[in-house]
């Protein structure tokens, strides 16, 4: 226990020396400071000790290292000029270096060199002062790591040192983490149970993990200590279950933005004109390899642009997807009506098609989309720790989906659509022209899945099987959602993402998707036409 | 007596097509086994295999062609049927193996040595009998597609959507077939396989008996469809394919003639992926990748849907396409199908045996006119107007 403690300690100096060698802390020149480092040569205990606290207030960052010699009896006085130096046993001379500056000196005979001796309580001054030393550093990234080292050695020893510093703390984290350290040193040390049930409350406030790490070897303890311990984790346990939750519905309904993006597309398509688009994941293929080819371009011609190379990728993606759209459904699928399995067959060959295409264009294997630095590091959300893609695909999926609602609700082109939904003959007899709605639909369908390409390029390998990847997931959320409804679609798409996400922990990721996968089989002999189904008797062919 | 029996039940398309395949069981491993090498009419026994393989896809076409050429129901998951009966012959050969595996378990197959299993799964006792196995490789297909199509057909689940959860579920059985912890191989799925009812599965002799074995059940499968689509079930069957409601309307519970078919076309699957495992040598989860059922579809498409031996020409003409590009121009092979499955549909939708058909009746209206020089008849036929439905 004892050795175990001993071991901390150094461990904590030696983090400290470390830190201390790495930051510019203020210097003090050696005019000043050598006189001081002759003081520890004090012939008494007393005087050294006041050297000691004289030399920390310098905060010159070699103070650490001397103290440090000083405290494992490395530190060695002349006997006759009483210069102090740093010596190292070799033979019968010591090899001497100069205590400031770390310069070789001549070396010193045994027998003309004292020892500056420490006691014990001299020693734990010393550990104290070079704790003290960073914890009340400049630096605050000093402070933090210094209150996290002993967050983790939890030492009591340093619990006096703690008290100085919190009181003079400024920056409100810093001094949370501070707190944090004392009382998970409070609850290491043999303090009074009120104490340490105060502490309880301050550790579990914290970081809750942690925490856990913290009270469990306490649960067991007799008297009000265990209890309050008890309480504590239990609480604790709570807090964390409920966040698992909240975690569990945020990663689900980024997954169902993806799901949701992927689908749109092929739902506006399957919807108006009946038809299943196997290319879809080819046409969301194709817009990531758009992203990449702006991204080429910005990157020879236009570096600076390199964030915005998603946004002036979108309208590319939109347009090349849409494009190819218009001109299969122009090229193929028109003479296809009446026949969506035939449809559906032929599709599939032109998915083959245009994979084989980017294959040979571009190689088969993955090709490297950037992520713009607007995309890149996370946040915090109370417990979780989300990345900015994750938040910004949530909301660029929900602005297509707005977007796309305006454009079926508020346009002309979305009336026509929705007519020809409905009643496709009847649309057709009021003057609407069905072969340029399909032509329309299937390009907007295409781009679609074409912007949504662009936001898949930042989460997924760019591939030419990437399409394959979402193909079957974006079927599901048709299916589930059903068809003509896009609220169906966005229903359909953030059930489907929660659902995995919440069925994960228990039966991991593939089986959780079997699950779904069986769970929307059997949904659909409840419901053959999704959730949000057409109602009427156009419907029904 | 019979000759009379058998064609009651079978044109004489299918006639000569069982006669051919049953000529074929007979002479190819004849020649295989007893040519001289040197002849030139001797069969290689790789090429046995190979032709074997072609003919266990055209059974697995001809079972889709019952449901979708016949009965309109567009499987994109048969393969998932044709994989699971592979399984079960897969597991039967495993079992064969016996203290001979890499580990030397007398009873445990190699990769459950190697996943530190104790003892034997339970779904895997009975399969070192043959005949349990054989009776599995149609019960498992079989009771999957009862299952799933009596679940499907009774809430009249039709259309695309049928297609795409058909899909689903191969998917989801590839997910399920791909885990170390199903007990079917995981990721290398069964292999080194060492003799099948006791013979060495690699000598020449075995390989010529599966062929055998297959061409028979091909002919087999060919005399069933027939019987089955010459029946008076097989009228309702095309009623349904072109009016199912109407065939509602009538009074016939179209879900059960659907279920019936759609059972017994899973267990033909299942056969075809039994007899393709002892000749390819191994079975792994990718058999039941989406992308191969829906490459048994165009198979049946090329050759012509709603015949019965249609699916066997476009099954083995596409496959050996599919072996002659992948081998000389591999990055053109996906263009060339992709262009298959677009052209097919767009040109060819009654495959080869429609232009066929469509040749030789203008042959007949040739000669007709010049028989009579009478004002030609007005074509009617092969016109495909645009016929708008929303979601059937």
């Amino acid at each position: 226990m004892r050795l175990n403690r001993l071991l901390s300690v150094f461990i904590l100096m030696l983090g400290f020396c470390c830190h201390i060698a790495q930051s510019n802390a203020q210097t003090v020149d050696d005019a000043t400071l050598r006189p001081l480092v002759q003081a520890l040569a004090g012939d008494n205990f007393e005087n050294t000790t006041k050297a000691i606290s004289d030399l920390v207030k310098t905060g010159d960052p070699r103070v650490s290292k001397i103290l440090d010699a000083l405290s494992a009896g490395d530190l060695y006085v002349a006997k006759a000029d009483k210069t102090v130096f740093l010596g190292k046993r070799d033979g019968s001379d010591y090899a001497a270096t100069d205590a400031l500056t770390g310069a070789k000196l001549d070396p010193v005979p045994r027998s003309a060199a004292e020892k500056i001796k420490v006691n014990n309580r001299l020693r734990r001054d010393i550990a104290a002062a070079i704790g003290g030393l960073t914890l009340m550093s400049d630096n605050i990234a000093e402070r933090r790591s210094a209150a996290e080292a002993i967050l983790k050695t939890r030492d009591p020893e340093s619990i006096p040192l703690l008290d100085q510093a919190i009181a003079v703390e400024k920056d409100a984290g810093v001094k949370a983490l501070m707190q944090q350290a004392k009382a998970a040193a409070v609850l290491n040390s043999d303090a009074a149970d009120d104490v340490k049930i105060a502490a309880i409350t301050e550790v579990s406030a914290g970081n809750s993990r942690a925490a856990l790490g913290l009270l469990t070897p306490l649960e067991n303890v007799q008297g009000p200590v265990g209890e309050a311990a008890k309480a504590a984790i239990d609480s604790i346990n709570t807090k964390l279950a409920f966040w698992n939750a909240i975690q569990n519905v945020v990663y689900g309904l980024s997954l169902g933005s993806v799901l949701l993006l992927a689908a749109i597309g092929l739902a506006i398509t399957f919807g108006v004109m009946g038809v299943i688009n196997m290319a879809h994941g080819e046409m969301v293929m194709i817009g990531a390899y758009t992203t990449f080819v702006v991204q080429q371009i910005i990157r020879t011609s236009a570096p600076g642009l390199f964030d915005y190379s998603l946004l002036i990728a979108l309208p590319a993606a939109f347009l090349v997807s849409g494009g190819i759209g218009v001109v299969i459904e122009r090229g193929i699928i028109r003479f296809l009506y009446g026949r969506p399995l035939e449809t559906l067959l032929a599709t599939w060959g032109i998915s083959l098609v245009l994979q084989q295409a980017i294959r040979s264009w571009f190689g088969a294997s993955n090709v490297q989309v950037g992520n713009p630095s607007w995309m890149a590091g996370s946040f915090d959300l109370g417990l979780l720790t989300l990345t900015w893609s994750r938040l910004w695909i949530i909301v660029f999926a929900l602005s297509v989906f707005a977007i796309l609602q305006l454009v079926l609700k508020k346009t002309m082109l979305g009336l026509r659509m929705r007519a020809v939904t409905q009643n496709r003959r009847m649309a057709s007899s009021m003057g609407i022209r069905t072969p340029w709605v399909d032509a329309l639909t299937f390009g907007l369908g295409s781009g679609i899945a074409g912007i949504a390409g662009v936001a898949l390029s930042q989460i997924d390998n760019v591939s030419p099987n990437l399409g394959q990847g979402y193909i079957i997931d974006s079927f599901m959320v048709v299916v589930f959602g059903g068809v003509g409804n896009l609220w169906g679609t966005l229903v359909g798409a953030m059930s489907l993402g929660i659902a995995n996400k919440f069925l994960e922990p228990f039966a991991g990721a593939v089986l959780g998707k079997i699950v779904v996968l069986v769970l929307i089989i059997l949904f659909i002999q409840k419901r053959p036409r999704g959730l949000f189904a057409l109602k009427g008797r156009a419907i029904e062919a | 007596m019979i000759t009379q029996w058998f064609f009651t039940h079978v044109d004489r398309r299918g006639g000569i097509a069982i006669a051919l395949l049953v000529a074929i069981a007979l002479l190819v491993p004849l020649s295989n086994l007893l040519l001289p090498q040197t002849s030139p009419l001797h069969i290689p026994t790789y090429l046995v295999s190979l032709i074997g393989k072609y003919l266990t896809y055209a059974l697995l076409a001809v079972a889709l062609d019952l449901v979708w050429g016949f009965c309109g129901i567009l499987s994109l998951g048969h393969g998932a049927f044709f994989a699971l009966g592979g399984y079960a012959m897969g597991m039967y050969l495993m079992r064969q193996i016996g203290p001979r595996g890499v580990y030397a378990d007398p009873v445990l197959p190699d990769f459950m040595v190697f996943l530190n299993w104790k003892e034997l799964p339970w779904f895997w006792h009975g399969f070192d009998n043959f005949w349990f196995a054989a009776l599995m490789v149609v019960l498992v297909p079989g009771a999957l597609a009862f299952g799933f199509g009596w679940l499907a057909f009774r809430s009249r689940v039709t259309g695309v959507y049928l297609s795409i959860i058909t899909q689903a579920l191969t998917y989801a059985l590839l997910l399920a077939f791909f885990r170390n912890d199903m007990g079917f191989g995981g990721n290398n799925g069964l292999t080194d396989f060492k003799d099948i009812l006791g013979f060495n599965i690699q000598a020449g002799t075995t390989r010529s008996m599966l062929f055998a074995a297959t061409a028979l059940f091909l002919a087999l499968a060919v005399f069933v469809s027939s019987f089955i689509i010459r029946s008076k079930l097989g009228k309702v069957l095309v009623g349904v394919r072109d009016a199912e409601s109407r065939m509602r309307f009538l009074g016939y519970r179209v879900d059960r003639y659907k279920l019936f078919v759609w059972t017994i076309s899973a267990m033909m699957a299942g056969i075809a992926g039994a007899l393709y495992v002892p000749q390819v040598g191994i079975i792994n989860p990718s058999e039941f990748e989406p992308a191969n059922s829906i490459e048994a579809v165009i198979w049946v498409a090329v050759g012509g849907r709603g015949t019965i031996i249609g699916p066997i020409i476009g099954a083995v003409l596409v496959n050996f396409g599919k072996t002659y590009f992948t081998a000389a121009f591999p990055e053109i092979w996906l263009f060339a199908l992709g262009a298959l499955f677009i052209i097919v549909t767009l040109f060819l939708p009654k495959g080869i045996l429609g232009l066929y058909g469509s040749w030789r009746t203008k042959l007949a209206d040739r000669a007709a006119r010049k028989k009579d020089s009478a004002p030609p008849p007005v074509a009617a036929e092969n016109v495909h107007l645009p016929e708008p439905q929303a979601a059937e």
